[in-house]
């Protein structure tokens, strides 16, 4: 069953005389269960995608649809909502509070949701037991190694049982052992819970563990 | 939400405690400024009133010519000016004539130069005075002029210490003048002058043996009814007017001063002065605010990134919008409470310093309070509508 499409999505940057066209007519449908890797140079239109399908951005023209629903036509507000609930965010750079603890990192996503506090902190107990962080509760980002932490930023996005991940280089700042652990944990999350990953990557390694690569160029699916 | 942002907000001030606190030193000087001139104000507003009180409210002062010092040529008062006004007007409780002069008082080889007032015992009437110990004058020794004398406390305290001076003997100039009693404390007058540093004595012994004339330099005049002053006042005047045979193209050249008016002058003065301090602190509360302004708004810039992450992972911008306000009126809070305390402290040591009473006023200090924390709303909203109208994809990219 398709979770998303992209219906002949363009994105154009700036105005006037010198417009960049990002997205030249996106088509492209993931359904529920799929492991996806995003490759390609850079410009080519891939982080764009990104962007669009977390509800960050929207399209200038075509249609995206999530679940069936057209995300153009929802509001920051509602798109937030979409975010929060559905979706959940890898990103290379970790992207993790500073002088927050692990858990406390995990627990955020819950509290703009308005989740009890009893609630929160059980649930991100056990993100972070999935993971394999749970003895790492108490301690803050600078106290973790890197793949340490980027197992925390997934505790975060799993957090919340969205539907999808969206992972933007998610090995990008880790060595190739790390980079492994990482991608088998994600795959486990793909297979054993069901979650649908979109992965934005530069290395064929990591895209080796996707079931299906696109490769992005100029804007475009190159076929 | 709220507990969170609250909890988030007190995170980011300790995170930089020095610039905090710098940040809201401002709102702390205001605070506390204003509160500390308008409480040392309404003290001095209050001691005014209270020490005109002390020396007699429904009193009338009688003095020779239309400023105080001037009128050589004016003459002073006589008895028989006394006189007129006791017998023929009308609601009074007592009319009291002063003589005074300044003079060396020696006892028991000690000496104190100090203030010899003539009168009659309507002086304990008139001037709210009471005696501490011994008795007031005999109608003999006013008549007499018998060197009979009653010492303030001040004097009493130079001359005795501790002793009883009752039947005890001071010497003033050539005479020697038996002590009868001794009057209670009064303090400080309004103008600083110490009222307890005088002695008093029948005004027929300081007219004979001190200043050998029949000069009266003030007449105290005690109404009884406090709605007869204004009617009294007029009453006065015209018998002086009489009595002193001023045509009726010359003006008077005495004044009869009401003491009510000295009052209401004299606390009115403090009050605007007290209000116009008050506003000159304030402006450095609107100071404050704007540099609660621009710490916030560089607090947000190095947090863009922050920020970013929790719009992206289901942050609202009324949650963002939240966390910043939070922030600054938690901010500019702790500086009003800060204030508080120190203001306290400055009003307690100010009042002290100036010798006037120290009177917490509950009311400005909520005030203050919370129009410190209204200045962190006023001026943590732009800072914080900034934050919450980010980008989140421009907010992740930002390093």
């Amino acid at each position: 069953m398709a979770l998303i499409q992209f219906k002949n999505v363009t994105k154009t940057y700036g105005t006037g005389e010198n417009p960049f066209p990002a997205l030249k007519g996106l088509n492209l449908t993931i359904d529920e269960g799929e492991f996806l890797a995003l490759m390609g140079p850079s410009g080519s239109g891939k982080s764009t995608t990104m962007n669009i399908a977390a509800c960050l951005d929207t399209a200038t023209s075509g249609n995206y649809l999530f679940q069936n629903i057209s995300v153009e036509n929802l509001d920051t507000h509602q798109r937030t909502l979409l975010r929060r609930n559905f979706l959940g965010f890898i990103f290379q750079g970790f992207n993790l509070l500073p002088r927050s603890s692990a858990i406390e990192n995990v627990e955020l996503p819950l509290i703009y949701r308005g989740d009890k506090k009893q609630d929160r902190r059980s649930a991100a107990y056990e993100a972070l037991e999935k993971v394999g962080l749970s003895d790492w509760q108490d301690h803050n980002p600078n106290e973790l190694s890197g793949g340490q932490q980027q197992r925390v930023a997934i505790a975060r996005a799993i957090v919340t049982n969205p539907k999808i991940l969206l992972a933007d280089e998610p090995t990008g700042n880790l060595d190739s052992q790390t980079s492994a652990e990482i991608m088998s944990l994600l795959t486990s999350l793909n297979q054993d819970s069901g979650v649908t990953i979109i992965m934005v990557t530069h290395e064929q390694e990591m895209a080796d563990y996707s079931s299906r690569v696109v490769h992005f160029l100029d804007g475009q699916i190159r076929t | 939400m709220f507990w969170n942002s609250l909890i988030l907000a007190l995170n980011a001030i300790r995170r930089n405690l020095l610039r905090s606190f710098l940040t809201v030193l401002g709102i702390i000087i205001g605070v506390a400024a204003v509160i500390t001139m308008v409480t040392i104000g309404r003290g001095a507003t209050q001691s005014v009133s209270d020490q005109i009180t002390a020396m007699g409210t429904n009193q009338l002062i009688i003095r020779p010519g239309q400023r105080r010092g001037t009128g050589s040529n004016t003459p002073e008062f006589r008895q028989k000016d006394v006189d007129i006004i006791k017998n023929q007007v009308t609601g009074i409780a007592g009319v009291a004539p002063y003589s005074t002069i300044s003079s060396n008082v020696i006892a028991q080889a000690k000496n104190y130069t100090t203030l010899i007032t003539g009168t009659t015992n309507d002086f304990f009437t008139v001037g709210n005075w009471e005696l501490g110990s011994g008795r007031k004058f005999q109608q003999a020794e006013l008549k007499s002029g018998k060197a009979s004398c009653i010492l303030g406390t001040t004097v009493k305290n130079n001359l005795f210490g501790n002793e009883n001076p009752e039947g005890k003997r001071i010497r003033i100039k050539k005479f020697t003048c038996e002590v009868i009693g001794v009057l209670k404390s009064k303090g400080q007058s309004t103008w600083g002058t110490d009222q307890d540093d005088t002695v008093v004595m029948p005004l027929k012994t300081v007219h004979r043996r001190l200043l050998g004339s029949l000069d009266i330099s003030r007449i105290a005049v005690k109404v009884e009814d406090s709605n007869k002053i204004t009617s009294a006042q007029r009453k006065i005047t015209e018998l002086l007017r009489e009595s002193r045979r001023l045509p009726d193209n010359m003006e008077n050249d005495f004044r009869v001063l009401d003491m009510r008016q000295i009052i209401k002058t004299l606390t009115g003065t403090t009050r605007v002065l007290t209000m116009l301090l008050g506003a000159v602190a304030a402006v450095s509360l609107l100071v404050g605010g704007i540099g609660i302004m621009n710490i916030m708004l560089v607090s947000v810039t190095e947090r863009t990134k922050e920020i970013g992450i929790r719009l992206a992972i289901g942050a609202l911008e009324k949650h963002v919008l939240m966390q910043f306000l939070i922030e600054a009126v938690v901010l500019s809070s702790i500086g009003g409470v800060l204030g508080l305390i120190l203001a306290t402290g400055l009003s307690v040591a100010g009042a002290n310093l100036m010798g006037v009473p120290f009177l917490f006023d509950l009311r400005i200090n909520i005030l203050a309070f919370l129009f410190s924390a209204s200045i962190g709303i006023l001026f943590g909203f732009v800072p914080a509508r900034r934050a919450a109208r980010l980008n989140p994809i421009d907010a992740l990219r930002h390093e």
